[in-house]
């Protein structure tokens, strides 16, 4: 009898917690809703049409697809997949970060023959992997966000070169120049492109060394993961020309995946904190080579086409002074030059770092005031005010940048 | 493929046969003695036998609805015929059996030897078995008929870390023995084994799973060195069944044409499974715990980890038993299942920290079994699922409805 009445109350207790547990997790939202866009990077820019979204989607699925050696991974290599190094399309972990050496002045990489440019430092089972060779200098690349690059393709070269000022006729003691090189054969330079000596303008990564986003990604391909194209038939590895191991025509979906992501959407815009921080900006002088605004000329993606947007970097070259030069460099930038990042998305590194910030080239810097204040060079000027406004200004200013 | 036509021959006609006369069908009873334990799972189903033929036919289907949301995107609604599995065995004589169990997936697109052996019997303690073999890892490895179980889905450790439905070609001997309340039985085979994809494959992490694709295992072993495999298990008449079980080998091509062309690497698994039900409430616990190691070579990507960890727990409560709506001894069951899996268990060489690639996930159901051999569930699921670096994770709840059926 009283055993059958604790059983009766077993099964009560059990049926209970069955309901407790289904109310805690209808709570938590039974079907999850999307993440709000602007706290995400991933994700198109507006106005595409029905065939370009088809063209996204078959360049999101090869930039998350992953390579083995069946499908021509390695046979050294750095990561295995694009996602592995831009998760989220955020930047990345330095666990991604890659290793890149021999060329210690603005004439040419000196260890070409020996494994240059980009060190290979994982390999297929059974290999072993490159080693940086005696006597190279080289630099750590942590990974770029990948978003908004669209826009940032298609600014004109006389937009690029109007923001230079080579020799700082306004004596602010900011220059900034562009990176000249001549770009590989592949290429087809921009309509309006601008040309010195039969060497290119070019804008994307850290030493601003590619020319465009099909340029980045070929590299991309062969250094960071040994994918041989007929754009680029060298394996890293023998160092010989191969075989293709990847469709041209993969190569341009990923582009144009590329080209459509969204820009970094950014937040709380109506914040006070926020806009005195904004204000501080332009007032210490960031936005100097941090530019706030910039626009397109014509591109084939209407949504591209002469657009206005934010990204905060002028796609020029500093001089970011000795604490910044690792001693390597690329095309005829000097090795404490680097190409001003964007920071839009900047506030949203985080969701992309494993909830960790990993800032400035190499992921030196742990929060966003570490990163100002290893700024050195022609950036000197802007981080002695940075460090003379009082500690609330410096947190606006934070706020700000945390909100783009 | 002349197996696969002479199989689908038999199936037809006895198919044929039925639509004549189904009463030429004879119910095999199913051991009632409760003396089964995982081991037996394989003998240990409804078959039917035809007249006195001394083969016997089996098998279960199941099919289900489903609608599931990850971080806001949906794939919309699907219907899933996920599996339809024959069973054939006969006795060739007293102390010589034969088994085996054919997987049709994905509408027919994936067929499957899952199992075909031939039990020789020596002594309770010795038996001998030999032919393609379901390797005794954990406890869902060998008993995962649909039909057995309150959820739509397998085990995410027993499909995604574990391969669930293991076997290969091998040899090897089992036996079991009784005692009072007290039962225990031991198997050991020698198997066909792992192989390179396992760290090389599209998963981008150490994936067991991937080894089940190639089909060349039933032939060769990639190593050339077999896997190793063994269980213990102890059954007591009220605490349940406890296993503890063993499986591994070399599992990398190291060497190919007397070159050697790659140093040894294992793969090494351990598990644990556990399964009672409480007397007097008639609740159900099923629970199951692995471990993997993998040597990966240091030169390789930190994607791929060394170590593996993961299981399940199901927790089943009838709460209604009796004759309902015309059927005499039907159930109604609430359950929960609570499941684990980390990937990569251990930490990034350039920052220390955790690396992640783990999942967890929730899922209460609903169950009605009108009969033995038939259960209807509903489902849902409720998802957490972070990448290798610990970023904002995966979010996904999904809704299942469907049946699983011997028949
Ligand atoms: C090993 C990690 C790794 C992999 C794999 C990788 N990237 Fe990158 N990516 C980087 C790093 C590091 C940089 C910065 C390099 C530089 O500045 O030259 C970068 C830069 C870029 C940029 C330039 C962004 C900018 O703001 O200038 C683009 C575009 C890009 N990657 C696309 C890709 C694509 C497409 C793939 C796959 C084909 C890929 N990446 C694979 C690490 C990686
Ligand atoms: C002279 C040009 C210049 C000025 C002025 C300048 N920056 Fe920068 N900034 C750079 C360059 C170049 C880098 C990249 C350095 C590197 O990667 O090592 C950078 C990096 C950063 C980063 C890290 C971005 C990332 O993605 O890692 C932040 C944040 C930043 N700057 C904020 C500021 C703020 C705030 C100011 C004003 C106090 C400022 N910058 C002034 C050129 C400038």
């Amino acid at each position: 009898m009283y055993e059958k009445r604790i059983l009766k109350g077993m099964e009560k207790f059990l049926i209970s917690l069955f309901i407790v547990l289904c109310v805690v997790i209808s709570c938590k939202k039974i079907l999850p809703g999307a993440p709000e866009d602007a706290t995400v990077l991933d994700g198109t820019i507006d106005g595409l049409t029905m065939e370009e979204n088809q063209r996204f989607l078959k360049g999101d699925a090869a930039f998350t697809e992953v390579f083995t050696a069946e499908t021509g991974l390695g046979t050294t290599f750095v990561a295995t997949s694009c996602i592995s190094c831009h998760a989220g399309d955020g930047k990345g972990h330095p666990s991604t970060t890659l290793t890149r050496f021999g060329q210690p002045d603005e004439f040419g990489n000196i260890f070409m023959d020996q494994g240059g440019p980009q060190l290979q430092n994982r390999a297929l089972p059974g290999y072993m992997p490159e080693q940086i060779p005696a006597g190279a200098t080289f630099s750590k690349f942590t990974p770029p966000a990948n978003t908004g690059l669209g826009f940032l393709d298609f600014v004109s070269d006389a937009d690029i070169l109007a923001l230079s000022d080579p020799d700082d006729l306004n004596g602010d003691g900011i220059s900034g120049v562009p990176n000249w090189i001549v770009i590989p054969g592949y290429i087809t330079p921009r309509p309006d492109a601008i040309v010195q000596n039969g060497k290119h303008i070019c804008r994307f990564g850290k030493k601003g060394a590619a020319y465009n986003l099909l340029n980045q990604t070929v590299n991309a391909y062969n250094q960071d993961m040994g994918i041989t194209s007929t754009y680029n038939p060298v394996d890293v590895y023998t160092g010989q020309e191969i075989d293709p191991e990847i469709s041209n025509q993969k190569i341009q979906d990923v582009v144009f995946y590329l080209q459509t992501l969204k820009a970094p959407v950014a937040r709380n815009q109506e914040d006070s904190e926020v806009k005195q921080g904004k204000a501080l900006f332009a007032q210490i002088n960031c936005a100097a080579c941090h530019t706030p605004k910039l626009k397109t000329g014509f591109s084939p993606i209407k949504g591209l086409s002469y657009k206005e947007f934010s990204p905060y970097t002028d796609l020029l070259l500093h001089d970011m002074g000795p604490g910044l030069d690792d001693g390597y460099t690329e095309g005829s930038a000097k090795t404490y030059e680097w190409r001003t990042p964007a920071l839009w998305g900047l506030g949203l590194s985080q969701s992309s770092q494993g909830g960790k910030y990993y800032l400035m080239h190499d992921g030196r810097a742990h929060s966003i005031e570490e990163a100002i204040l290893m700024h050195g060079g022609e950036a000197s000027g802007s981080k002695a005010m940075y460090q003379a406004l009082s500690s609330g200004e410096k947190m606006a200013l934070i706020k700000f940048l945390e909100s783009l | 493929m002349i197996y696969r036509f002479l199989f689908v021959y038999l199936f037809i006609s006895l198919a044929s046969q039925a639509q004549v006369d189904s009463t030429l069908f004879r119910r095999v009873p199913k051991d009632t003695t409760k003396n089964a334990m995982n081991m037996d799972a394989v003998y240990n189903r409804p078959f039917l036998a035809l007249g006195k033929s001394p083969v016997a036919i089996g098998g279960y289907l199941e099919s289900n609805w489903q609608y599931g949301v990850t971080d806001g995107i949906t794939e919309g609604h699907q219907f899933q015929a996920r599996r339809l599995t024959v069973f054939l065995a006969s006795k060739i004589n007293r102390r010589l059996k034969f088994l085996s169990e054919i997987e049709f997936e994905e509408g027919g697109r994936e067929i499957a030897i899952e199992f075909a052996s031939m039990d020789l019997e020596l002594h309770p303690l010795l038996n001998f078995r030999g032919g393609i073999v379901m390797n005794p890892i954990g406890a869902f490895n060998q008993n995962h008929d649909g039909p057995k179980w309150e959820f739509i889905d397998r085990p995410i450790s027993a499909t995604q870390m574990l391969p669930a439905t293991w076997s290969n070609t091998g040899f090897g001997i089992f036996g079991k023995t009784f005692h009072k309340s007290w039962m225990i039985g031991y198997e050991l085979y020698l198997t066909g084994n792992f192989d390179n994809s396992i760290i090389e494959n599209t998963e981008n992490k150490t994936f067991l799973p991937a080894a089940k694709r190639n089909p060349e295992r039933f032939e060769e072993i990639n190593s050339g060195l077999p896997l190793m495999n063994g269980k213990i298990a102890v059954r007591n008449r009220k605490a349940g069944e406890l296993g503890v079980s063993y499986m591994g080998g070399v599992y990398n091509k190291f060497q190919d044409d007397g070159l050697i062309i790659d140093s040894r690497r294992r793969v090494d698994v351990f598990a644990v499974d556990y399964n009672t039900t409480i007397p007097t409430i008639n609740t159900t616990i099923i629970a199951e715990w692995a471990w993997v190691f993998v040597q990966v070579p240091a030169t390789y990507t930190q994607q791929f980890g060394t170590k593996q960890y993961g299981g399940f727990i199901d927790i089943i409560q009838p709460i209604l038993s009796r004759s309902m709506l015309g059927w005499e001894k039907a159930t109604l069951n609430l359950a929960c299942r609570l499941e684990y899996v980390d990937w990569n268990v251990g930490t990034f060489t350039e920052t220390g920290d955790n690396i992640y690639e783990h999942l967890w996930s929730i899922a209460p159901a609903i169950s009605f079994r009108p009969n033995a051999q038939t259960v209807f569930r509903f489902n849902y699921r409720y998802q957490q699922q972070t990448d290798l670096l610990g970023n904002p994770p995966a979010l996904t709840g999904m809704f299942q409805l469907g049946f699983s059926t011997y028949f």
